[in-house]
């Protein structure tokens, strides 16, 4: 379990591989189709539906504008209700952190709840170090533990992978990490499932320390909130003696009236269902009832760099719906690997180059892991505009400057002087035309990156404006014709 | 540790620069959803939307509640179940009422919950519960493990959950119950059975949560 998305190549590079695997193409047109219609069927189901993203967008924008008030007051009803507060400004501080209250239990295995979090940070490497072992318990998480492999969605991180794949990795893997696959296992998704059932059931029972992320802690209660559906969720958060979440400071929400806002666009917008399965809440501890010891981390992690940002900052109302992966049509075809990134679609493409900044190769390129059509944005319940972000981010990116930028700036040049004047436009077509079969698939020089990434279209034998004028010159039915 | 609790503090402030220092939390307007007209909801969604879960629902009148829960623990073949210290003894009254442990004239047996280990509720073929509140539009059962509850492990260990709502404990949405419940209680709120779709998103009922979710609506 050493994998990590550090040294990924590019996203460009790594969209060529992933869009020519076609069975990989064939797995997430399947997957993304299917979910887009659920939630297109479940969000047609309230006639509020505006309104309560106009709310949710909000009610963000009210906390985001007002964190550190908002964070002082969490861990102020965090403790009263009998939980610890700890504040961790990077990755490091945040395992340091954790793997020193799993030491201070006495144990060494962990069992978590899927928690995006805990992945940004790499803590289930840095809690193997300490020479402590964390189980992850979603059932697609187990997938990708068991597999060696890396998330490729938020919410399906397994969604990459199909039944019989999924089949060969628990029969190969399982007996290593606990109770074996059964004998005889078929690829159906029941026996699977009770496969992992199975396997994990002797994990929970015998779990004494949990670690989770958290949906939404609310403010003014210290109410933690997590949203599942295998109960996988409810075993970590119950069982243990001891509970350890991992929180984005941008999870905050101000009430526990505003959680009703969440808890009808959030299950909606990810799986399309009225409500996922189940949602736990606690606030603190609570005597005679779940774990007895309660640990907050509150996490930046490059977040307060994200906040500084009066453009970029609306990335961190992000609720993790994945609703605008499951409707790009760049995701549709790449899939997550290629994004490099711990956050992968439209939402990781404007938030990972702001939590680790534009200065690397795979941050720089993901502004322009996009098309920018906007359908992001439309579903987005919270209403992040994804394309002005990216936009921004692109703007951040190149004037930074680097070789690929000298050139388009300079190409960008000189279309426009070309394109200003109908003449000289007339003129350039006509060379182009003369020239059509000499033009390459790609183009030489600096410019070559360009073309690495896109098709060159066929230069057409006569340009537009010419066909235009020699048809109207030969007849006034030129539309009958076509 | 407290030097990074002042670091991130102050680095929120500095990134917050463009906010005006008068400017309150209040300030920033949140459009709030007027209360929507009630009876949107009500005992006919409530049934629709649970059965859309595949959740077992029965609709009984109260005097019947004693014979619908021994019917549906015979038709489950449960032979030990278990319940909250408080469920009131009459719920399960005509199956078998065994305070003290008792087997009841089918051999089966009622474990009123005092502390019961894990490896005891795993050994159990079921859990009959009341709940807080019920939520129509979306079908949801929500335990604050108040009154005939009892404590978060007993309706997640045993694969079969036979749960009791009160016609008056519905309510047609999410905010209304929002509205109704405590946050300092543990709450969980139940959609159906246990459920994944991560494998090729085909619905599969049952990962660790109860694999069957049976309901009796009561009135």
């Amino acid at each position: 379990m050493s994998r990590t998305f550090i040294g990924m190549p590019a996203f460009p590079r790594a969209a060529r591989t992933a869009t020519a695997d076609a069975q990989l193409r064939h797995n997430l047109r399947a997957a993304t189709r299917t979910i887009r219609g659920k939630r297109a069927a479940a969000v047609g189901e309230l006639d509020d539906w505006a309104a309560l993203r106009a709310a949710g967008k909000a009610v963000k924008e009210r906390t985001l504008r007002h964190l550190d008030r908002y964070l002082e007051q969490l861990e102020a009803s965090v403790t009263a209700a009998g939980g610890h507060v700890h504040w961790a400004a990077d990755a490091a501080e945040a395992n340091r952190i954790v793997a020193d209250l799993v030491q201070a239990t006495g144990h060494s295995e962990v069992v978590k709840v899927k928690s995006m979090a805990t992945q940004e940070i790499g803590l289930n490497d840095a809690l193997r170090e300490a020479g402590i072992t964390a189980y992850e318990t979603d059932l697609a998480e187990l997938i990708v533990q068991l597999g060696d492999d890396l998330p490729s969605h938020i919410l399906v991180p397994a969604i990459h992978r199909d039944r019989a794949e999924i089949r060969e990795i628990f029969l190969r893997r399982m007996a290593g990490w606990g109770v074996p696959a059964p004998e005889g296992l078929t690829d159906d998704p029941r026996a699977l499932a009770e496969a992992a059932r199975v396997h994990l059931r002797e994990k929970f029972l015998n779990a004494r320390v949990a670690v989770s992320g958290a949906n939404f802690a609310v403010a003014e209660t210290g109410t933690l909130v997590v949203l599942e559906s295998e109960g996988n969720g409810r075993m970590c958060l119950t069982l243990p003696e001891t509970l350890i979440s991992v929180v984005g400071i941008e999870k905050t929400i101000p009430t526990w009236a505003d959680l009703d806002v969440f808890l009808r666009t959030l299950p909606r917008s990810a799986t399309g269902e009225r409500m996922n399965p189940y949602t736990s809440t606690w606030t603190g501890v609570t005597p005679g009832d779940g774990p007895q010891e309660f640990h907050l981390v509150l996490l930046d992690n490059g977040r307060t760099d994200v906040l500084a940002d009066e453009v970029g900052r609306q990335a961190l109302r992000c609720i993790r719906c994945s609703a605008c992966l499951n409707i790009c049509p760049v995701y549709e075809r790449t899939g997550g690997h290629a994004y490099g990134s711990v956050y992968p679609g439209p939402i990781g493409a404007i938030l990972t180059p702001q939590l680790r900044g534009t200065g690397g190769e795979p941050e720089a390129s993901l502004p322009y892991a996009s098309s920018l059509c906007g359908a992001c944005y439309e579903v987005c319940p919270v209403a992040i505009d994804i394309p002005e972000v990216l936009v921004h981010l692109r703007e951040r990116v190149a004037s930074a400057g680097g070789a690929g930028h000298r050139v388009e700036k300079a190409a960008m040049a000189a279309a426009g002087w070309v394109l200003g004047d109908g003449r000289r436009l007339g003129a350039a077509q006509r060379a182009a035309a003369a020239a059509r079969s000499l033009v390459p698939r790609r183009l030489p020089g600096p410019a070559g990156a360009w073309t690495d990434t896109r098709d060159l279209p066929a230069v057409p034998g006569e340009s537009f404006r010419r066909w235009w004028r020699d048809r109207r010159v030969g007849g006034a039915d030129t539309e009958a014709e076509s | 540790m407290s030097g990074s609790r002042e670091r991130i503090l102050a680095r929120v402030r500095a990134a917050l620069a463009d906010v005006p220092a008068g400017e309150r939390p209040a300030d920033v307007e949140v459009p709030r959803i007027d209360a929507r007209p009630a009876g949107r909801g009500g005992l006919d969604v409530l049934v629709d939307r649970l059965s859309d879960y595949r959740a077992l629902v029965h609709r009984v009148a109260p005097e019947e509640l004693p014979g619908a829960v021994a019917a549906a623990l015979r038709r489950r073949g449960a032979r030990r179940v278990v319940v909250p210290s408080d469920l009131p003894p009459r719920w399960t009254g005509a199956w078998a009422d065994t305070d003290s442990g008792g087997t009841s004239p089918a051999g089966a047996r009622v474990l009123r919950d005092a502390g019961t280990g894990i490896a005891a509720l795993d050994a159990v073929d079921g859990v009959v519960t009341g709940c807080a509140v019920a939520i129509a539009e979306t079908g949801t059962i929500v335990l604050d493990c108040g009154e005939a509850q009892g404590r978060r492990a007993l309706t997640l260990v045993p694969d079969y959950h036979l749960c009791v709502v009160r016609a008056d404990q519905v309510v047609d949405d999410v905010p209304r119950a929002v509205s109704l419940l405590d946050p300092r209680r543990p709450l969980t709120w139940i959609s159906g059975p246990s459920a994944t779709s991560d494998i090729e998103l085909d619905r599969v009922e049952g990962v660790h949560g109860p694999r069957t979710l049976e309901v009796l609506i009561v009135g």
